[in-house]
């Protein structure tokens, strides 16, 4: 068999590809995005179609406070990424660890919330299609801020230990795509639950 | 010669013990192991599932049948549809891509290589927990012990009154699993194909393979995870009381329809774009001629994988939808099938003028390009809506997909078994038995899948266990079973000519083909870093340009 064989050429020097990391993550976001689509459009076809009460005029309240403290720890993980590619280990542990405060605010936000409703309105998954829809999309969405807080907690325990350097600024980076994500989806979930739903 | 590269030395390989060897198996990361475990656990499945179109075969092969009971037929329509499309296509498929995509751009590997390993052990774990439900599926009620509400499962045949026990939660958590596992090997592709090309590997000179499973991978993400929330869904409902698709607390049936449905139809192009794309790298190798039309081929299946994105309610026309909704899915569903055409015509525009050698891979080839054009025009005789109304849910929609999926699909699968098989395992085939293959199964799909058109016309409806005697069905019931059981023997002798040329057939050497891509330049089978020195390529036939270099490809590119 005559079989080819590829001649010493150069390799081009200006051959670059995207990031495998990033483009990886986008695919993953897009996945993400159509799960989360799916659990919105459930969750406005329901609007007011509840057989029975409580309505989500009756129980919910806006959570502005946890809102703000999730939305802003997309600026404070950003800042974290950006001190370390500039190596300022001790600032980033700061801002990293700010990350980590302000989503466990917000899961503690959430955590309060259902517990209000579910102890003191009597609503839960299955008291009516509002409960069934808003546990289920809320919830869907606590549990990506659960994973990431476990991928923050994680990325702080090796900070502290003194394992992080600026040669994973590309990883964190990555990684820091994904939290942005849940802050985006919070702001769908929050305008279709507290703003159109109510 | 490739050979001399690197010389490994076998005495190592050979003295390892069976269980030394397995292990490498389950911790191997190497996209080569992957596939060709994707492959072997769909021809696995593929064994199992047509075993359960056997029994429905069987049964319906005379009036009034009793071989099976209407619970069991239930089952075994369920879990066929299940297995096949889950199971078995989608894996084979992965399994393709996975063994092949970095061949052909000229990388050593997978974007992920241990994501890839994590998805195809979700798939395969998938896999066994829906049959685990024959064994566990009646848990504490002793009701039911496999699936029996249809492999769309509508809703309310999955609510609690009416799929007691678990085998509905077996079916939910198999398909929620491997649709992880199909998602991450998706984005492992994605990954792959963007971020993987070995220099000079431009997408415009990236093979069609790669393109179309990059369109097929951007498919997947889009397709099952809509399927995968509306399981989650389903688990609420099922575990923890929740009323998405309870129609008693104002839930809505017809929504489950829609999510499945969102899923259902992109996914058919999920499983015929790797099919096309089998067609576009064998049909040119074996018409010694370049593929014609290769930016419009990668143009139309672009516009194939956003069109079908909005053609799912055509599965829904009997549902009673608004006359906008009807016009707009017919519309779209005819819509769809222009990109597809364009297709076909390229292909055989590539094989027009060309010295065509009618090879075993060929001939399924060519074999598919007849069969999926008389299943797409089945599909736009579906697509119009009056006339879905009177045959959706008869036999003839039956007939329809499994023109498109056996016809089509499985086909081009076979090509593609023969076409790469030399490739994997270094031996050619039998091309007498590969002949026989080709020619019984042409034979009796069109006994079965011909035929079957017509109790469909005549008003047989699908999913009946049984029937009277005396409709104009009988005959024609009859002589779709012989059928069945002539594809049956075809595939018996395309099982055994992959087990016995594995060990008996003539070596392959590097490039049996004479063809063009990169997957051909290294050994067969490759070792396990595919490539000596990462290959540099100009144009789109990097091999063509080797063995000719007095008249290149990239002049005319």
């Amino acid at each position: 068999m005559s079989s080819a064989t590829f001649a010493d050429s150069p390799i081009e020097p200006s051959w670059t590809l995207p990031s495998r990391g990033r483009v990886g993550m986008f695919s993953l976001i897009a996945a993400e995005s159509a799960i989360f689509t799916i659990f919105v459009v459930a969750y406005i076809f329901y609007i007011g179609k509840s057989l029975s009460g409580p309505t989500p005029k009756d129980v919910l309240t806006i959570p502005i406070f946890s809102t703000i403290c999730l939305l802003s720890s997309s600026l404070t993980i950003h800042l974290a990424t950006r001190t370390l590619r500039k190596a300022k280990i001790a600032s980033f542990g700061f801002w990293w660890f700010l990350t980590l405060m302000l989503g466990t605010i917000f899961l503690i936000g959430t955590g309060r919330e259902w517990h209000r409703m579910i102890f003191d309105e009597g609503l839960t998954v299955s008291t009516n299609l509002f409960g069934t829809t808003y546990y289920s999309l809320v919830g869907l969405h606590a549990f990506h801020v659960t994973v990431g807080l476990i991928g923050i907690a994680i990325v702080m325990t090796f900070t502290l230990l003194g394992k992080v350097t600026s040669k994973y600024s590309e990883r964190l980076e990555v990684f820091s795509l994904y939290w942005h994500f849940v802050d985006v989806v919070w702001v769908v979930v929050f305008t279709v639950v507290y703003v159109i739903g109510r | 010669m490739a050979s001399d590269s690197i010389a490994i030395h076998p005495a190592g390989v050979a003295t390892r013990s069976v269980s030394e060897r397995l292990h490498d198996w389950v911790v191997t990361v190497d996209h080569k192991k992957l596939g060709i475990m994707y492959v072997v656990y769909a021809l696995f499945f593929l064994v199992i599932g047509g075993i359960e179109a056997m029994v429905m075969r069987i049964q319906l092969m005379r009036p009034h049948n009793d071989f099976v009971s209407p619970q069991v037929f239930n089952r075994m329509f369920t879990m066929h549809g299940t297995t096949m499309i889950f199971f078995v296509v989608i894996p084979v498929m992965f399994g393709f891509a996975n063994y092949l995509v970095p061949l052909m751009i000229g990388a050593r590997d997978m974007a992920f290589p241990r994501l890839n390993a994590f998805s195809f052990w979700l798939t395969a774990f998938g896999g066994l927990l829906l049959y685990f439900s024959f064994v566990g599926g009646s848990g504490l009620y002793g009701a039911g012990n496999a699936p029996d509400m249809g492999w769309w499962a509508y809703a309310p045949l999955t609510a609690r009154a009416f799929s007691p026990g678990h085998s509905a939660d077996y079916w939910t958590l198999a398909l929620l699993v491997s649709g992880f596992g199909s998602v991450g090997t998706a984005i492992n592709i994605i990954a792959t194909v963007i971020c993987m090309r070995c220099p000079g590997m431009t997408l415009g000179r990236m093979p069609l393979f790669a393109w179309l499973n990059l369109v097929m991978a951007a498919m997947v993400i889009l397709a099952i995870c809509p399927l995968t929330a509306a399981q989650i869904m389903l688990c609420v409902d099922r575990y923890l009381g929740g009323h998405f698709f309870d129609t008693q607390a104002g839930g809505s049936a017809v929504l489950w329809m829609h999510f499945f449905w969102i899923f259902g139809h992109p996914e058919v192009y999920v499983l015929v774009i790797p099919a096309f794309a089998f067609l576009s790298e064998i049909v040119p190798v074996f018409s010694r001629k370049p593929i014609f039309g290769y930016p419009v081929m990668v143009a139309a299946t672009v516009c194939i994988g956003f069109v079908s994105l909005s053609v799912w309610a055509h599965h829904m026309f009997t549902v009673g939808m608004n006359s906008y909704a009807n016009s707009f899915f017919a519309i779209t569903t005819f819509a769809v099938g222009v990109p597809t055409g364009i297709k076909i015509f390229n292909w055989v525009g590539t094989m027009w003028g060309g010295r065509i050698q009618f090879k075993v891979p060929m001939l399924f080839c060519i074999g598919f390009l007849f069969q999926f054009l008389i299943a797409g025009l089945t599909g736009i005789m579906l697509g119009t809506a009056p006339f879905n109304w009177q045959l959706s849910g008869s036999y003839f929609v039956v007939a329809h997909f499994h023109y498109v999926i056996v016809g089509g699909i499985l086909f081009a699968l076979f090509g593609a078994f023969y076409y790469w098989y030399p490739k994997i395992t270094g031996r050619m085939f039998n091309e007498t038995l590969g002949k026989l293959h080709f020619w019984l199964f042409v034979i009796g799909f069109h006994l079965t899948f011909d035929l079957m058109h017509i109790p469909g016309l005549l008003g047989m409806p699908r999913r009946i266990y049984t029937y009277e005697p005396g409709r104009g069905w009988d005959t024609l019931n009859f002589l779709v079973t012989i059928g069945a059981f002539v594809q049956a023997v075809a595939i018996l002798i395309f099982v055994a000519n992959l087990i016995i040329s594995c060990f008996k057939g003539a070596k392959a050497g590097n490039d049996p083909w004479d063809a063009w891509t990169l997957e051909w330049s290294t050994s067969s089978p490759p070792p396990a870093y595919n490539f000596a020195r990462i290959p540099v390529v100009e144009s789109r036939r990097p091999l063509w340009d080797i063995k000719h270099p007095e008249d290149p490809d990239w002049k005319y590119e």
